[in-house]
C-alpha cells in the first residue's frame, strides 16, 4: 500500500493536442469548458416601455480571435429579439430552427408570437435535447401586449428564468451580474438605458479575455428600434 | 435525422445531438453545470390540510442566477408541488404532469387526486433512472383528505406528515423535528413552515432570498408568494449610477422606425354591386 498520496497530474493547457488523440496536428482538442470555446457576453435590461439587448462582437476559437463583427443578437420579429451565447455553431443552428418555427406560427396564426410564448417555445426546444443538449444560453427580450417589456434567460437545457430588471449570459456573466446589479435603475428612459447597458457591457467584457472586441446594443421602443455599435477595448 | 424537416416534435426527448456530444466528451469536454435550485423545500400536514414552503434562490454553480424564482409549481387547483434539483427537470416534469392531470380531469369530470399526480411523477422519473434529476415535495387535499409525499429522482416516494428536501433539508428538518405536532392550526402551520425555510435560508449556502408559502385546504388554495422577505436589499444607494448622455463611445447608429399597423376604418360605404 502506498504511504504518500500521488501528486495530482499536471493540468494540460487546453490548446495543445493531447498525446494519442487522432485530431490532426494544428487543431486544438475541445477544451474542458465548451462554453469557453467561442466566448460571448449577452445582456438584456428593462426600461420604461422599452428594453435593451446587447452583446459583444468577438468570435474566437479558444484564445485566438477569428472575427470582430460576429452577430449574437438576432431578430425574430419587430418587437422580439433573442441573444444566444455559448457555442457559436449551436447558436446559429438554434436561431435558424427558431425562425423556422416562428414563420410557421405566423402562417398559422396570422400574427407575431408573444414574447412569453416564444420563451416557452425556446424552453421546450432546449429541454427536448435534455440528454444531448445545444450548448447555448439564450436571452430573450421583447415587447408584449400593451408594449410591456419582457426579458428572460435560460440555461442550456431550458430552465426559464424570468426577471423584471436584467438578465445576463455568456463567459462574462459573473462580471455582468455585478455590473448590472450596481448600475441598474428601474424605469429608465431609452437614452439612459442605452448608456447604462453599454457601460455595464463594456466594463464586464473588460474583465473577460474571451469576450469583447466591440459591442452591439439594440434599444427597442414601441415606435422605433435603435442599433448602435459601441467601441470597447480591442484586446 | 438531419435531412428531415424540423417538424414540431411528437413529444418525449430527442437524442439527435448525443453522438456529437459524446465525441466532444471523448476529446476532453466537461459538461457545464445546469441551473440548479440548491434549495430548501418543505411540507407539512395540519388539521385542515397541507402547507408547502420553499426558498427562492436559483444557483448556477456558486453564482446566484435568480434571486426570486418560483419553486412551488401548480399541478392542479388542489395540488401543488415544490421542486429541488435541476431547475429544467423540475419545471418540465411538473408542467407535464400538470397537463396530464388536466386531461384526466376532463376525461373523468372529477377533481384530481394527489396519488394520481404521485404515480405519474414516480413512473416518469423511474423510467429515466434518475437522469431526470427532480426531487419533489408533493402536497394537496382531495376527496380522501390531505396528503403529503416526497418523490426522489430515481422514482421512490414516501408518504409523510412532514417532509423536507433539497440542500437545506437538514436545517429545515431540525426545526420540524423539534416543533411539529399533529393537529396544528393554520397560523401555527404557516409559522412552522416559515421558520423551517428561514433555517434553510440562513444556514444553507444553496438556499436564500425569500420565503414562499402555499396553504391548501378543502376547496381553497392560497399561494402566498414572498410571504416573508428576510433579505432586503438595503445597501444600494438611492441615487444609483447616472450616466450622462454621450458618455459611451458610439461607432455607428442605425434607427429603424417600426411600421405602425394600419387602422381599418369602420362603417365605410359598401362596394357597388
Amino acid at each position: 500500500m502506498s504511504v504518500s498520496p500521488r501528486p495530482p497530474p499536471p493540468r494540460s493547457p487546453g490548446f495543445l493536442p493531447r498525446p494519442g488523440s487522432r485530431i490532426p496536428y494544428g487543431f486544438a482538442p475541445c477544451p474542458s469548458q465548451i462554453f469557453e470555446y467561442n466566448g460571448s457576453a449577452v445582456v438584456a435590461m428593462v426600461g420604461k416601455n422599452c428594453f435593451a439587448i446587447a452583446s459583444d462582437r468577438r468570435l474566437g476559437v479558444q484564445l485566438q480571435t477569428i472575427a470582430t463583427d460576429f452577430q449574437r443578437v438576432f431578430k425574430i420579429h419587430d418587437k422580439l429579439y433573442i441573444g444566444l451565447s455559448g457555442l457559436a455553431t449551436d447558436a446559429q443552428t438554434l436561431y435558424q430552427r427558431l425562425v423556422f418555427r416562428h414563420k410557421l406560427y405566423q402562417l398559422r396564426e396570422e400574427r407575431d408570437m408573444k414574447p412569453e410564448t416564444f420563451a416557452s417555445l425556446v424552453s421546450a426546444l432546449l429541454y427536448e435535447k435534455r440528454f444531448g443538449p445545444y450548448f447555448c444560453q439564450p436571452v430573450i427580450a421583447g415587447l408584449g401586449d400593451d408594449d410591456v417589456p419582457f426579458i428572460c434567460t435560460m440555461d442550456f437545457i431550458g430552465a426559464k428564468e424570468l426577471a423584471k430588471d436584467f438578465v445576463v449570459s455568456g463567459t462574462a456573466s459573473e462580471s455582468l451580474y455585478g455590473a448590472c446589479e450596481s448600475m441598474y435603475k428601474p424605469n429608465m428612459e431609452p437614452d439612459e438605458l442605452f448608456e447604462t447597458i453599454s457601460q455595464a457591457l463594456s466594463s464586464s467584457v473588460d474583465r473577460d479575455c474571451l469576450s469583447g472586441w466591440g459591442g452591439y446594443v439594440l434599444i427597442v421602443t414601441p415606435t422605433e428600434v435603435r442599433e448602435h455599435v459601441i467601441k470597447t477595448r480591442m484586446d | 435525422m438531419t435531412g428531415s424537416m424540423d417538424l414540431p416534435a411528437k413529444g418525449g426527448f430527442n437524442f439527435d445531438l448525443c453522438r456529437r456530444n459524446n465525441m466532444l466528451e471523448k476529446n476532453g469536454l466537461k459538461l457545464p453545470g445546469f441551473l440548479k435550485t440548491g434549495t430548501t423545500i418543505v411540507g407539512l400536514v395540519f388539521q385542515d390540510g397541507v402547507v408547502l414552503g420553499a426558498d427562492t434562490r436559483a444557483t448556477e454553480g456558486p453564482i446566484v442566477a435568480d434571486k426570486n424564482c418560483e419553486k412551488i409549481h401548480f399541478m392542479a387547483p388542489n395540488i401543488y408541488c415544490c421542486g429541488a434539483g435541476t431547475a429544467a427537470d423540475t419545471e418540465a416534469v411538473t408542467d407535464m404532469v400538470s397537463s396530464q392531470l388536466q386531461l384526466h380531469r376532463y376525461a373523468t369530470g372529477r377533481e384530481s387526486r394527489v396519488i394520481t399526480a404521485l404515480t405519474l411523477l414516480k413512473s416518469h422519473l423511474f423510467r429515466y433512472q434518475g437522469h431526470v434529476s427532480a426531487a419533489l415535495v408533493l402536497g394537496g387535499v382531495d376527496c380522501t383528505g390531505p396528503h403529503l409525499h416526497t418523490v426522489y429522482p430515481h422514482g421512490s416516494t414516501d408518504t409523510l406528515p412532514f417532509a423536507t428536501m433539497g440542500s437545506g433539508s437538514l436545517a429545515a428538518m431540525s426545526v420540524f423535528e423539534s416543533r411539529f405536532k399533529e393537529g396544528l392550526t393554520r397560523e401555527e402551520g404557516i409559522e412552522l413552515v416559515s421558520d423551517a425555510i428561514r433555517a434553510g435560508i440562513f444556514n444553507d449556502l444553496g438556499s436564500g432570498s425569500n420565503v414562499d408559502v402555499c396553504v391548501i385546504t378543502k376547496g381553497k388554495t392560497e399561494y402566498l408568494r414572498n410571504h416573508q422577505l428576510p433579505n432586503p436589499r438595503t445597501y444600494a444607494s438611492s441615487k444609483g449610477f447616472s450616466f450622462t448622455k454621450g458618455q459611451t463611445e458610439v461607432l455607428s447608429t442605425k434607427i429603424i422606425p417600426l411600421k405602425q399597423k394600419v387602422e381599418v376604418a369602420e362603417g365605410g360605404d359598401a362596394m357597388e354591386e
